[in-house]
């Protein structure tokens, strides 16, 4: 098994840029930009800092310990990705690509968000950083998600509703392209996964690698030894892929969780890799839900986070290489886990991560004792308040 | 390369001629509408035809032909169907060269062999295809060659001198000058960068050049043929068929033709 390269636009047959004219500058000034950081130690000291003062790392590693007596199997471990600054790993990226911002001299960022954490993310750095900032919300979500659309506009960000197609994160990212189609010049867009043409899935990822870097480290002190398995919920797959990408040399198991919504049967979920095939969709040949005629199809799922029909290409190059395993996780099961991680360790998941939570806990009732699983806590559900009250029949 | 395509353009400019050409996305608002439009097209003075492949996700479109697609979408509309519009157009009498313009991803869901070979049999002449650029279109250019179809490469004000040359390099008939830095849709006023624009690009390439994006109004369609060999026109295509009356589109679609290229 070979690694993938550090800096490629390709991962196999997937990524690339498959993008407007208009944006090729665009892409190529990021890309030069972003290799000439990476090779800098003053911006990587800069990241450093930040990532220590303000974001709250090291997250820690948490061992589960009442949660893995319920399972009676393998060791479960959190990385608690939901006790950095916004509460959720979004933020790993937001401040990466903000500092980058900066130094490619653009005044202004925008962003897409579905459950918003992206969105609060990006506000969040804007302010800190003195940014113009725009974020594009699919209406759907705004619902669901009134809490965080709230923070965005207290931390000063202008919130733009996008009715279109499902209005959900997709019609919001096809929003997001046009306007940076419109104002390239000077605006600068700070895409929230591992989606989207190159440099967008390797960049992220690097910023997101943070989790998994530090993960590795904290297992081999507090573990002695390395997990057998890694799980993380994945919608475009930023959270996963930060979890990943350090023990990809490592004989560490991957494990996938996507959103199976209703049921991968019934049709309404966004399960992509379970289910998808590959196309071309956001500047990034992935795997894709679409149907014959290649239209991207509407998804579902409890979590607005993972409501997207597309993936990072680089989770596709690891689901055809068979370096890690995909699963659906649907609604019904994700709120089980989210019962369960809050009563049993006191830690209310997001509902993406209650994906991870789910399908961690059914591995680790598969292994020996001795065994350990990796879990990626990747944000804390304190906005998924009204979600699950309603889900559960409950109104606040 | 299509032979038709590239020698209309190397006629009319030796002749002196600018061209109009005029799109339409397939199946807008009712697939009986297509062909009926395709023909009035020409008959108003279309010289090239595009054709809009409907996609869910038109990311390059401004609102007007965003709608257009989704109100095709609902209705069915795929590629093989623009396909089918074209095979029925010319067994209708349409001459004028025609060219897919959109998404990549559903000739890719049909595979670029495919894609190529029933746009050849339908009679089509080539694709614009928004969202690949050169450097990602490689099997899709073989399929175009194999199959004697053109493959239009788009030029923005964002791309660089550089980038102009290599870009040249791919396009066999005519390069697709994008006029603005923006979506497409209806402006008050052409760019004002557009001349500077063109008169960068010429410094590449003797290539004939279309400008589209923004156009809209015959005073626009002049501007653009004092600079460059053709005017596109879309979304003000759009807005005269939602203003026909419905058993009147093609006939009104052939008088906005006439209006603004004067042909």
């Amino acid at each position: 098994m070979t690694a993938t390269p550090a800096f490629s636009p390709r991962f196999g047959d997937f990524g690339g840029r498959y993008i407007p004219e208009t944006l090729v500058r665009a892409h190529e000034e990021l890309e030069a930009a972003y290799l000439a950081a990476r090779d800098d130690p003053e911006f990587q000291r800069e990241l450093a800092d930040l990532n220590r003062h303000y974001v709250g790392r090291p997250t820690p590693l948490y061992f589960a310990e009442r949660l893995t007596n319920e399972c009676g199997g393998a060791r479960i471990w959190l990385k608690r990705e939901d006790l950095t600054h916004t509460g959720a790993h979004k933020i790993n990226n937001a401040v990466g690509q903000a500092l980058l911002a900066k130094r490619l001299g653009k005044p202004r960022i925008i962003a897409e968000t579905g459950a918003g954490q992206h969105g609060v993310a990006t506000a969040t750095v804007c302010a800190m950083m003195g940014f113009e900032c725009a974020i594009y919300m699919g209406t759907e979500d705004i619902q669901r998600q009134s809490l965080n659309v709230f923070r965005m506009k207290i931390l000063g960000a202008e919130v733009i509703p996008v009715d279109a197609g499902s209005k959900t994160l997709k019609d919001a990212i096809n929003e997001a392209m046009r306007d940076w189609v419109t104002n390239v010049r000077t605006t600068h867009y700070l895409i929230g996964t591992v989606i989207g043409p190159h440099p967008f899935p390797t960049m992220v990822r690097d910023f997101q690698s943070v989790i998994g870097r530090e993960a590795r480290a904290q297992m081999l002190e507090q573990a002695g030894k390395l997990p057998d398995v890694a799980v993380a919920c994945v919608g475009g797959g930023s959270n996963a892929m930060g979890l990943f990408y350090p023990f990809l040399d490592d004989p560490v198991r991957f494990i996938g969780a996507e959103a199976g919504g209703s049921g991968v049967a019934t049709g309404k979920h966004s399960a992509t890799l379970v289910a998808g095939r590959p196309g071309v969709l956001h500047g990034t040949k992935t795997y894709l839900l679409q149907d014959a005629a290649g239209q991207i199809l509407e998804t579902h799922s409890i979590s607005a986070g993972l409501d997207y029909p597309g993936v990072g290409p680089e989770h596709a190059w690891m689901k055809t290489t068979e370096r890690a395993e995909y699963v659906a996780v649907d609604d019904a099961q994700a709120l089980e886990a989210f019962q369960a991680l809050s009563r049993s360790e006191g830690i209310i998941p997001a509902l993406e991560s209650s994906h991870a939570v789910y399908q961690g806990m059914q591995v680790a009732k598969t292994l020996p004792r001795d065994q350990d699983v990796l879990i990626n806590l990747s944000g804390r559900g304190d906005k998924d308040m009204h979600t699950v009250a309603a889900a559960f029949g409950v109104t606040l | 390369m299509s032979q038709r395509l590239r020698e209309l353009f190397e006629e009319r400019r030796a002749a002196g001629q600018p061209m109009f050409i005029p799109y339409v996305t397939a199946g807008y608002p009712r697939p009986e509408d297509c062909v009926p439009i395709l023909l009035a097209m020409e008959a108003g003075g279309a010289d090239v035809i595009e054709i809009g492949v409907p996609f869910s996700d038109p990311l390059a479109d401004g609102a007007t032909v965003q709608h257009a697609n989704e109100v095709a979408l609902a209705q069915g509309i795929t590629y093989r169907d623009c396909c089918r519009f074209v095979k029925e157009a010319r067994a209708r009498g349409l001459r004028a060269p025609v060219l897919f313009m959109g998404y990549y991803n559903p000739m890719l869901a049909l595979g670029d062999d495919e894609a190529a070979r029933i746009a050849a049999e339908a009679g089509a002449d080539g694709f614009i295809i928004v969202d690949l650029p050169p450097e990602e279109a490689g099997s899709f250019l073989e399929a175009c060659h194999k199959y004697d179809l053109s493959f239009v490469p788009l030029v923005a004000p964002t791309t660089t001198d550089a980038r102009i040359a290599q870009l040249a390099a791919v396009a066999d008939a005519f390069l697709y000058c994008v006029s603005v830095t923006g979506v497409t849709g209806q402006r008050g006023s052409l760019a004002d960068d557009l001349p500077s624009f063109i008169a960068r690009i010429r410094e590449h390439t003797s290539l004939p050049l279309a400008v589209g994006f923004g156009v809209s109004t015959r005073a626009h369609v002049e501007a653009v043929w004092k600079l460059a060999d053709a005017a596109v026109i879309g979304s003000a295509i759009i807005s005269t068929i939602d203003a026909a009356e419905e058993n009147r589109r093609a006939e009104r679609i052939r008088e906005f033709v006439e209006d603004v290229s004067g042909h």
